[in-house]
């Protein structure tokens, strides 16, 4: 089965209605602040990453993504104790790359959502780890082992987690 | 150029969100990290986020407590049979590092030594964390309402936990000692090295700036120094689990915190801590020697040394903690000194004797400890009469049991 469009085929374009667009990022953080607690082992995951990804590739608005993106990064940045904006810049980047990609792919497919999410995990952390390392001057180690490993995590968990967000897609 | 953005509107827009961002970012870093720039922005998302996080953790607590107290309750029998017996063995064990602790609190004393001591704390619930590994910290249901501040230890009954970094009106956002921009003056217990404990990115915790020809062995226990003046002295941080030699020649040493800050559940929060000199008295020109030489054994009895030690006014040990003695059958307690709030010492040219266990009669058993002159060295008995006045000391009490072995060179000032 083909998980890219022809330029002959209809790319589907979906909204959310705004109660959905406000709760399901925030439900996202607050079980990424909550969930870790109980569950030591779930730091690995990044459930606001995995939902701005969603909105990216449903929308399909490369504008949409980024901003979705930054808001829910600035929120999750301001529940830690760094400056501001470094989960900003990287969801900001990813909103805008899964969005253009959300064009060109089949994000129905779930192949093509595992692969898009295990990539974009591997980008996020690049780009939050250039920033904070750069920008901010913290230090991070980082291992490919470990941020391999989230990534395959994360992008398990997408799975489920898309197909329960699919019900709350409206077509345009 | 109009048309060129129009043009390019997806890649502008990210451009300037980006410099939007990052030029946000280069105000915080430039500024203090105690200027609080971004507080609004940081009550907002607090706001948003913790009292969900209250109600689950008040829903999920409420639950366990009435699971545990009204219907899971077997062996709760042999708990409490084994918990007695324990209560036991802590009171004896409590009266003899009582004796300890008194001497340290008069050689203290002597040198000029201010001390930390804990004098209230703030019970918190832990209901969020940041969610993320690069920032290890929690938040608690306790804010600036309930007394909480800015750099307040917290603490729970294993350990050290960390410093409350951000206070909101019900919340408060507590750094971790396993974050890497955390820092706690410690020091080894055994070895009496110091150095600053610091999270890793890892997650681990270390304990840097102690030299590399030190000893130091696995299992060391590591403790507060206070020397950070936020935590007390003394509080278990952790105990060390590797060693290995670092740059610039200084030891690395990895430890495993005290307190599993994975599994925070409920945490104390030290809001107010008093620093006081050690009391003693008019005995601040006595030298540790002397004092020490008192405590041996075999320095002989002497009564004219027994009553000058009593008139210089150095509290005896227990003088300020008579709660076990007091809680134990057949105890008489000095009455409490309006003065000081705690129980009172011997007069100073009272009667004094120092009685071994094996030499009391069963109707007087004394506690050595409270009995003797200052610094002699006897076993501590754990229940024992303590003559405050003739009538007392002749008030018939039940005799304890001696200490299995009493150790003379415990009582050597570290």
């Amino acid at each position: 089965m083909p998980i890219t469009y022809t330029s002959g085929e209809q790319v589907e374009v979906y909204r959310f209605s705004l109660p959905v667009a406000i709760l399901v990022p925030l439900v996202a953080i607050f079980l990424q602040s909550f969930l870790p607690l109980r569950f030591p082992f779930f730091s690995i995951f990044d459930l606001p990453l995995l939902v701005t990804i969603f909105f990216a590739v449903a929308r399909r608005s490369p504008a949409a993504g980024m901003v979705t993106g930054a808001l829910i990064g600035l929120v999750q940045d301001s529940l830690t104790h760094q400056p501001i904006g470094i989960y900003g810049i990287a969801k900001t980047v990813v909103g805008y790359g899964a969005s253009s990609l959300g064009v060109k792919l089949d994000v129905e497919n779930i192949g093509a959502r595992f692969l898009v999410t295990l990539v974009f995990y591997v980008v996020h952390e690049v780009v939050y780890f250039a920033v904070a390392r750069g920008l901010v001057g913290l230090t991070l180690s980082w291992t490919w082992q470990h941020e391999l490993g989230s990534a395959f995590g994360n992008a398990l968990l997408a799975l489920p987690l898309f197909f329960l967000l699919d019900r709350f897609k409206q077509r345009t | 150029m109009e048309n060129l953005l129009i043009r390019y509107r997806n890649v502008s827009l990210l451009v300037a969100l980006l410099f939007a961002q990052v030029l946000g970012l280069a105000v915080q870093v430039r500024r203090s990290p105690r200027s609080e720039s971004t507080r609004l922005i940081r009550v907002w998302a607090v706001a948003a986020v913790t009292p969900l996080e209250k109600a689950i953790v008040w829903v999920q607590d409420s639950t366990g407590r009435t699971w545990r107290n009204y219907i899971y309750l077997r062996g709760v029998r042999q708990e409490n049979r084994d918990l007695k017996y324990q209560i036991e063995s802590l009171r004896l064990q409590q009266v003899r590092l009582t004796e300890d602790a008194g001497q340290a609190r008069r050689l203290q004393a002597l040198l000029g030594f201010k001390e930390q001591f804990i004098k209230k704390t703030v019970a918190a619930q832990v209901i969020g964390s940041t969610g993320s590994e690069q920032s290890r910290g929690v938040y608690i249901d306790k804010g600036s309402d309930d007394g909480v501040s800015k750099d307040m230890p917290v603490i729970t009954a294993e350990g050290v936990v960390g410093r409350v970094l951000q206070v909101f009106n019900g919340t408060s956002f507590v750094l971790l000692i396993n974050d890497q921009t955390s820092g706690v003056g410690a020091i080894i217990e055994k070895s009496r090295l110091q150095g600053i404990l610091q999270g890793t990115p890892s997650g681990g915790v270390v304990l840097r700036k102690v030299l590399a020809d030190e000893q130091v062995q696995l299992g060391d226990v590591v403790l507060t120094s206070g020397g950070d003046q936020i935590f007390p002295k003394g509080l278990p941080a952790g105990v060390v689990s590797s060693v290995s030699a670092g740059p610039d020649s200084s030891l690395i040493i990895q430890v495993r915190p005290s307190a599993d800050l994975s599994k925070l559940e409920e945490v104390l929060v030290i809001t107010e801590k008093e620093t006081r000199v050690p009391q003693a008295g008019a005995d601040s020109g006595m030298r540790a020697v002397d004092i020490l030489a008192r405590r041996l054994p075999s320095v002989p009895d002497n009564a004219s040394a027994t009553g000058a030690a009593n008139a210089t006014g150095i509290p005896l040990p227990m003088s300020n903690q008579p709660a076990p003695a007091a809680s134990l059958p057949g105890t008489v307690v000095y009455p409490a000194d309006p003065g000081n709030g705690s129980a009172t010492t011997p007069r100073a040219g009272a009667a004094i004797h120092r009685t071994s266990p094996a030499a009391a009669s069963p109707g007087e058993h004394r506690a050595p400890a409270q009995t003797k002159p200052v610094g002699a060295t006897a076993p501590v008995a754990p229940a024992a009469k303590i003559p405050h006045s003739d009538a007392d000391r002749k008030t018939p009490v039940q005799p304890t049991p001696p200490p299995a072995q009493p150790t003379p060179n415990e009582d050597k000032p570290q």
